[in-house]
């Protein structure tokens, strides 16, 4: 069955927070590095993404406490696997083969789930961040015209990383928490670009990032800007993730949603940060505010971003089955 | 029919074009072909200059921009790129779509990867045949922009209706059919060419025109249609009459039939029911081809418009015979006054009370002067000449109104200016004053150096809308910071205008702003300001406009932090090894001829007109270029033009009645380096200290090779034993400047004002350089064969700096209190300081002279924490105090 089949029928449910996760299990250097990296001229705690292949036991599990909880949608634990983002940990090389085996061992326990429930689809989506880098701001004020990545730049590494995650299995693309559309634009090239070689269809779903309350990205651009500057490229969802809380995000999916006539999709965090950078929204406060995208009927895709656990994930699940999904042919857009 | 498709287009905001939209203006002068402005501002790499011009075309109205860095001379893709680059970084351009415009695939390419909204290229065709056609609108889709079409095919440009049908027909199909182009992201650009040429093909050229653009509209479901207008009357060059109605009739047929985008030069177009009925005649006889004859009659009868205009020169007067109401008119949008006063009492016993004179054709008039100023088609010059016969033809009226007892006009709004504490600069204000004026604000002028208990006092009397507070020295940003912060404390929600030299954009958002919760904005000119006050004005745009600003603010301020944050310094003890080398082993300083103090009492004017630098007196007036190629700028190059000349005219009488008298006051001192101070000696036994100057030096790393400057740097240290000299000075213009000013504000002549002043400034600068030439040549007469040509001189050619405390590179205001003490300027010559260290008279002059070869200016920058603390230790004061003069210069 196709995912967009399932999306008219009912809401799906989009997975939580991978970094809160691995928090939980209070990983040193070594557990980072295993055997394979151990002599790794730089320090590697911190890189989550390499996870997948020096601990894919930890990461499958995340991927089951999710599924369990009640997602259909898992995303790849890839947010930072293109060569521009492991320049940081000189992993530049790996950038391949991370997404491949990421996308794997997410779809490895997918298909443990479909055995068990075969009449119910789980898909894993390719996750693709936004890299540390801006192509459409200088970070030096003394000279605007400035640019620490360039358009090619990022077309080549993101066509490095949508390949292993094509390549390693994944059922769709998340190219998420953009808030530069410049690089999304470079995101979606690459993509086109794969699509073409590899004669797939794969769809792509992608998700801005809402930077505070002006309504604008950070590269400056409105809700509608930024949804016309992706139009080019057949997208399955349009949504906005991370940021912002469940309440304070809703007004922006609302106007998504009605200029949109594709699916809509919405992961925002557990709230705003406290004062020590942590997530303190209790799944129950979280589910009670997500309430309000379901009686408005704004949503067809639903999950959570920073601080949000499987705990967060099944409350909204459980709550989603209660409602049906939104019509995207019903947009105001014509 | 099926419902077209809307075209979605976006910058920062979306411009989304329906059925329904308007006519969409894109506009054409950041177009190196089509504007010579433009091309060498982009030749010489002045690319602010550049931005100056997309930013006045989109304040102006455009909704696009066309960008083309088409030319032999430039590289094409970096021209492209770097312009692209600069214009994301203004929120204020890059709101509106962009038009990568050029004929080079590689050009459009790189435009195409640094726009991250939708943009249109302009253009592709099948020229090259169909394999070249498809892979270009291919790799266009994947990048994501909407394209314009050319009709023009592997045979040829198309010239008439049935091949602009066929390449039109065929470049669709293969767009929506091959490339799955989305049909309304295509529009077409059928071909705009001259007509009345002469030439018997071209007949028909702007009929099939519109012709294909009607077929296209109805044959080619969702598509678009555009064109650059002014091609049309390309034969017409030098008649602008013709060619402005030319532009008017052709762009009304053409919309009329379905164009619904193009590019059109505002300032070479007439509005439609505005042209002549015979012109407009003889004009559509030619479009439509009406007539056999009809390029004849329009060729001859254009003569006659150019001989008009030629002999309109002699007899200027021919609008006297017009009716009254368009004399009024005429008379303020051409700012004329000699006839004001008889055609107001003309009106006066017209009307039924003196009060309708001024609410019926006086505002009339000043309403058009408002919206040909907000068009870009009327410049500020000219304004303030309108606001001054405007102003009196209402004094006229004055004692009428009074006798009648009346309540006073209904004005759209009150707004108080103000040069806050301690700043005696008020040119820029007056300027922003007499904008409001003229479109019906009333204003509440309170002068220069106003403290801040005075504005809020005044504001609240007054029950004033809008406070505009101006500055042109550091410290008086601190006063308005200040000046928020009271008003937010005493819970006052009038918005608050910023202006002035020393202003900007990031203060204000990261330093003015936070304080209030009232409105503060920052005004950057004067074109702006009547926007910004009509926003804030009117009820039902004045919470959106706020929020809109406001949030606009947050965002510029977290960047702005954000940047800031990542720059590094490094402390005051690394900045100072890395000073700048001088070999001072190898260096015999030129001992001046007259040590000591000197003064001018009467410095002859004449001697100064030479070195006058006009540029930045153009600047002043809002009309920006270099001087004199800005006298023969196709933009703002006529009114340049007539503001030179009443500057020459002023000027004139400024020298023959002597209402100014300049004044000088100098020395040249026995002086070395101690630290980052300089010591300057009583005598030649260098024994005893007279003054201690301070300088300030560069703490942001630098690239290897680049050293950490300070000024103290190019005097010889005392350490090294050899002997060294500095000098210092004050000149001022400025004396009689207040007096005059004066008289002819109570004329109600703003006009003659400002320009006193502004020239008064400019004197005073010209002073300043040609005391120092002065002193290179004679007094200290280190460089006695110096011949420079005034223009080297103002491009500073020659041995020696200048530098001169509140600017770059000794932004120290206190190190004005030492230059005093050490002149004895305020006894001697009378030029004082106000509490916030501004010079009074304001067109004054004060600075070092440095004779090193090497010594050269430089921007301090950002310093740290640990020179604040020498700083504050070596001049005596709390660190707190110390803080408050350097605030500009601490890096966050």
């Amino acid at each position: 069955m196709s995912i967009e089949r399932d999306l008219m029928k009912r809401i799906l449910v989009l997975d939580g927070a991978m970094g809160t996760m691995i928090q939980t299990h209070t990983l040193e250097e070594e557990d980072f590095r295993a055997q394979r990296f151990k002599d790794h001229p730089c320090t590697l705690k911190g890189n989550n993404d390499l996870l997948s292949i020096t601990q894919p036991e930890i990461i499958k599990g995340i991927h089951r406490a999710y599924l369990d909880a009640g997602a259909d949608i898992i995303e790849t634990n890839t947010f930072s696997s293109t060569s521009i983002g492991m320049a940081d940990y000189q992993m530049e090389n790996l950038a391949y083969e991370l997404n491949y085996e990421s996308a794997k061992i997410a779809k490895e326990v997918t298909l443990e789930y479909q055995e068990k429930t075969p009449d119910q689809k789980r898909y894993v989506a390719g996750s693709i961040g936004p890299t540390n880098k801006t192509a459409s701001m200088s970070p030096d004020v003394n000279d605007p015209g400035f640019r620490a990545v360039e358009f090619d730049e990022l077309v080549s590494a993101y066509k490095e990383q949508t390949l292993g995650l094509v390549e390693g299995g994944a059922d769709l693309l998340l190219v998420e928490t953009i808030f530069d559309t410049l690089n999304a634009k470079a995101a979606l090239y690459a993509i086109q670009e794969i699509k073409t070689e590899k004669k797939s269809e794969i769809p792509v779903m992608v998700s801005g990032t809402i930077t505070d309350a002006s309504g604008r990205t950070l590269s400056g651009q409105t809700v509608e800007a930024f949804r016309i500057s992706l139009s080019h490229h057949p997208v399955l969802s349009i949504g906005f993730n991370c940021a912002l809380g469940a309440d304070q995000l809703l007004p922006y999916i609302k106007r998504l949603s009605n200029q949109s006539d594709v699916f809509i999709s919405a992961h925002p965090n557990a709230g705003l940060p406290n004062a020590f950078g942590a997530y303190d929204q209790s799944p129950e406060e979280m589910r009670d505010l997500i309430e309000a995208y379901l009686k408005q009927d704004v949503v067809n895709i639903i999950g959570g971003c920073c601080g949000t656990t499987p705990e967060h994930i099944r409350q909204i699940a459980e709550l989603a089955k209660k409602y049906p999904p939104r019509n995207p042919k019903s947009s105001n857009n014509d | 029919m099926i419902k077209k498709k809307p075209l979605l287009l976006s910058g920062l905001e979306p411009l989304i074009i329906t059925e329904d939209t308007n006519f969409v203006n894109v506009g054409e002068r950041t177009n190196v072909t089509g504007s010579r402005k433009f091309l060498r501002l982009i030749e010489n790499q002045q690319y602010q200059d550049a931005l100056e011009i997309a930013r006045e075309q989109v304040l102006g109205g455009a909704q696009i921009i066309d960008v083309n860095m088409d030319e032999g001379m430039i590289d094409g893709v970096q021209a492209m790129t770097t312009f692209l680059n600069l214009i994301a970084a203004e929120p204020d351009i890059a709101r509106v779509p962009v038009m990568i415009d050029s004929s080079k695939w590689e050009i459009i390419e790189a435009g195409l990867k640094v726009v991250q909204g939708k943009g249109v290229v302009n253009s592709i065709s099948l020229k090259e045949g169909e394999a070249t056609f498809i892979s270009q609108a291919q790799t266009i889709k994947k990048y994501g922009a909407a394209v314009i079409v050319m009709a023009f095919d592997e045979k040829g440009q198309a010239d008439d209706l049935e091949r602009r049908i066929e390449i039109c027909d065929r470049s669709y199909k293969i767009l929506v059919e091959q490339v799955g182009f989305p049909p309304e992201d295509i529009i077409f650009d059928p071909n705009i060419f001259p007509v009345a040429t002469g030439m018997e093909e071209h007949r028909k050229n702007a009929l099939d025109f519109f012709h294909a653009t009607k077929w296209i509209r109805d044959n080619l479901p969702h598509a678009n249609v555009s064109g650059g207008v002014s091609n049309v009357s390309f034969s017409f060059r030098g008649n602008n009459t013709v060619r402005e109605a030319m532009h008017a009739s052709f762009l009304y047929h053409a919309i009329q039939h379905g164009m619904n985008m193009g590019i059109v030069n505002p300032s070479l177009l007439e509005v439609y029911d505005e042209v002549p009925k015979d012109l407009m005649e003889y004009v559509e006889d030619v479009l439509l081809d009406r007539r056999e004859d009809a390029t004849e009659r329009l060729l001859e009868f254009s003569e006659n418009i150019v001989q008009i205009h030629k002999g309109a020169k002699k007899t200027d007067d021919a609008w006297r015979k017009e009716d009254l109401k368009s004399r009024l008119a005429h008379a303020l949008i051409k700012g004329i006054d000699t006839f004001i006063e008889e055609d107001t009492e003309e009106a006066r016993l017209e009307a039924k009370k003196p009060i309708e004179v001024i609410e019926g054709p006086l505002m009339d008039g000043m309403n058009v002067v408002g919206d040909l100023f907000g068009a870009g088609k009327m410049f500020l010059p000219q304004v303030v000449k309108s606001a001054r016969v405007m102003k009196k033809a209402v004094a006229y009226l004055q004692p009428f109104i009074e006798a009648e007892k009346t309540v006073g006009t209904q004005y759209a709004g009150k707004v108080l200016m103000a040069t806050v504490k301690g700043d005696v600069h008020d040119i820029g204000k007056n300027i922003v004053s007499v904008v409001l004026a003229c479109n019906n604000y009333e204003i509440v002028d309170l002068g220069v150096m106003v403290p801040p208990e005075i504005i809020i006092q005044r504001a609240i009397e007054e029950q004033v809308d809008v406070i505009g507070l101006s500055g042109l020295i550091t410290p008086s940003l601190d006063e308005m910071v200040y000046l928020a912060k009271e008003l937010d404390r005493q819970n006052i929600k009038i918005p608050v205008l910023i202006g002035g030299a020393t202003t900007s954009k990031a203060h204000t958002a990261v330093k003015i702003a936070p304080q209030s919760q009232a409105p503060v904005i920052h005004v950057n000119d004067a074109s702006r300001a009547v926007g910004v006050v009509s926003n804030l004005l009117q009820k039902d745009k004045r919470e959106a406009y706020t929020l809109q600003i406001r949030e606009e603010y947050e965002i510029f301020k977290a960047k702005f932090l954000e940047r800031t944050a990542a720059k590094s310094y490094i402390p005051l003890k690394e900045a100072q090894k890395n000073k700048f080398p001088i070999d001072w082993d190898n260096f015999e300083a030129v001992k001046p001829k007259a040590l000591g103090n000197h003064t001018i009492e009467n410095q002859s004017l004449t001697d100064l007109v030479p070195f006058i630098d006009w540029t930045p007196f153009f600047r002043s007036w809002d009309l920006h270029g270099k001087y004199p190629e800005i006298l023969k700028d196709e933009v703002v190059g006529e009114q340049a033009r007539v503001l030179f000349e009443d500057a020459q005219t002023m000027l004139d009488k400024i020298i023959k009645k002597e209402w100014l008298t300049a004044k000088a006051r100098f020395g040249l001192f026995p002086a070395n380096a101690v630290g980052d101070d300089i010591e300057v000696y009583k005598t030649e036994a260098r024994k005893e200290v007279s003054v201690q100057w301070l300088t300030l030096r560069q703490q942001l790393k630098k690239r290897s090779g680049h050293p950490n400057l300070a000024l103290s740097d190019f005097i010889a240290p005392k350490l090294n034993g050899k002997p060294d000299y500095m000098g210092a000075f004050c000149v001022t213009a400025g004396f009689g400047t207040d007096e005059i000013a004066k008289r002819f504000e109570a004329e109600n002549d703003d006009y003659s004002s400002i320009m006193l002043k502004a020239l008064a400034d400019r004197l005073a600068e010209a002073f300043a350089e040609y005391l120092h030439l002065r002193v290179r040549t004679h007094y200290w007469g280190y460089a006695v064969k110096e011949a420079l040509t005034n223009e080297e001189l103002i491009r500073e050619n020659y041995s020696g700096i200048r530098p001169a405390p509140g600017y770059p590179a000794c932004p120290d205001h206190l190190e004005k209190k030492t230059l005093w003490k050490l002149l004895d300027v305020e006894e001697t010559i009378g030029v004082k300081l106000t509490e916030s260290l501004a010079m009074w008279p304001a067109s004054s002059v004060s600075g070092y002279y440095f004779a090193h070869p090497q010594a050269q200016y430089f921007g301090l920058g950002k310093i740290k924490e640990d020179q604040l603390l020498s700083y504050s230790k070596r001049r005596g004061i709390n660190i707190e105090e110390a803080r408050k003069w350097l605030s500009p210069n601490l890096a966050e």
